[in-house]
């Protein structure tokens, strides 16, 4: 097999990584460069916790070939904010309590960062669409889609 | 096992790839079909060759009243964009119910006919369209119509170790067309359909000049209601003429019955009624009416 070296854009640094043509994006982030915030549900594209932003985009990372990445633009939960200077999905979700287990919810906020990203004001079917491919199984939608509008309201505000 | 993952520039270096390999590289674009059969053993490759860079093969382009889409143009642009919507809706409507955003934004359209589901949305709505797909190999360029693609279930006619489908063409709708699409499905994301029928209808002094009648999945492909399009050929627009179409239709299909996707029997009695619906708002869109 032959390693090889994917550099990337990551959470605005550029990383080098030897990964393997089998490696998926999901497993480099998590065991290579340690961004354990991208969950790994299902393994099969279906389930959304894996979700991560690559050029401007929600994909799956654990059906994205690593190599795929290669010059690619990504974003992981990491990247968008933390303690001391959250991104206002991620003080919304607290907030409102758009959080039940949590496992889903990295994926469900990089959804909604993408959709944001573009769409400072999206109407509840765009919300809906946006998050359609992140499966909470505490089935806790209701909050979770009012706390994505109210953090498109507090970007708007912020501007 | 996958030994290496190439990424090649040009459309003449993926097939040295694909030589080179003899018989072991294989082409990928989306991957969201291919990576899962490789991880189960359902497909084997030692190497894939990327298309999704190659320049020009992203774009969706009108010229002379053809619209191509390239190897590289996912569900979620096509979805998107206005092009689609106004010239070949059923498309747009097609790619938008596949798997989830996250799926829509990685999975390309090229995918969705050449790895042959007998249910694949868009290219159910693409043999509704009469599109043709250009086709690549050492030997040259050949254009192949999509519905002639399938050689069984999840199986095409293709051999993605030595041909690229480089691009899918068909022409855009005119003033006096229409087309519609109609899903049954268990969700509204993330589900596959129990069946999809897509219509597109060209209409004269409210009377059909033709009509293309897509349903799926009731055959290894998509199958076109030919019974129902004969039907409809220079017959008045007329709820009556569709009723027959949408009964002759449901006399040409063959459903399985299925865990996933419902019985026989059932679906039986539900894929006339997506045939009237199709039918009744592509005759809308092409000006017509019953």
């Amino acid at each position: 097999m032959s390693s090889k070296i994917l550099t990337f854009t990551l959470n605005g640094e550029t990383i080098r990584v030897v990964v393997e043509p089998t490696d998926m994006l999901a497993d480099v982030l998590r065991d290579k460069l340690n961004l354990i915030g991208v969950k790994k549900g299902c393994g099969q594209g279906e389930c959304g916790a894996c979700t991560v932003i690559m050029n401007g985009d929600a994909v799956t990372s654990c059906i994205i070939p690593a190599l795929k990445a290669e010059g690619a633009v990504v974003e992981t939960i990491e990247g968008i904010g933390g303690p001391g200077k959250y991104h206002p999905l991620q003080e919304s979700f607290m907030d409102l309590g758009a959080i039940q287990c949590g496992f889903c919810t990295p994926g469900m906020i990089m959804s909604a960062k993408a959709l944001l990203d573009k769409n400072e004001q999206p109407t509840r079917e765009e919300i809906r669409e946006a998050i359609s491919g992140n499966i909470c199984r505490c089935t806790g939608y209701v909050k979770i889609e009012k706390a994505v509008s109210t953090a498109a309201e507090k970007i708007r505000e912020g501007k | 096992m996958l030994q290496d993952y190439l990424i090649p520039e040009t459309v003449e270096q993926a097939l040295s790839h694909l030589q080179g390999g003899k018989g072991r590289a294989r082409v990928v674009a989306g991957g969201t079909d291919l990576l899962l059969d490789l991880a189960n053993g359902k497909k084997e490759a030692g190497v894939l060759v990327d298309l999704t860079r190659i320049p020009g093969l992203q774009e969706i382009t009108l010229e002379d009243d053809l619209i191509r889409l390239g190897a590289a143009v996912t569900h979620n642009q096509v979805a998107k964009s206005k092009l689609i919507q106004e010239k070949a809706s059923v498309l747009a409507r097609a790619a938008r119910s596949v798997g989830s955003l996250q799926i829509r934004n990685t999975a390309t359209v090229v995918g969705n006919v050449v790895n042959a589901q007998p249910a694949a949305d868009a290219a159910v709505a693409l043999v509704a369209l009469g599109a043709v797909a250009e086709v690549v190999s050492p030997s040259g360029k050949e254009y192949i119509p999509v519905e002639k693609l399938y050689a069984g279930v999840g199986k095409s006619v293709l051999d993605s170790t030595s041909q690229i489908v480089t691009r899918i063409q068909f022409p855009a709708l005119l003033k006096n067309q229409g087309s519609a699409y109609e899903r049954l499905e268990q969700r509204k994301a993330l589900a596959l359909p129990m069946l999809n029928v897509a219509v597109v209808v060209s209409l004269a002094d409210n009377r059909f000049q033709w009509a293309r009648i897509v349903m799926a999945p009731v055959g290894p492909g998509p199958v076109r209601a030919t019974e129902a399009e004969a039907i409809l050929t220079g017959a008045d627009v007329s709820l009556g003429n569709i009723e027959n179409a949408a009964a002759a239709a449901r006399a040409q299909a063959n459903p399985r019955s299925s865990a996933l996707r419902g019985s026989r029997e059932y679906r039986l009695e539900v894929l006339p009624v997506l045939v009237r619906r199709a039918l009744e708002a592509a005759v809308v869109r092409a000006g017509g009416n019953c």
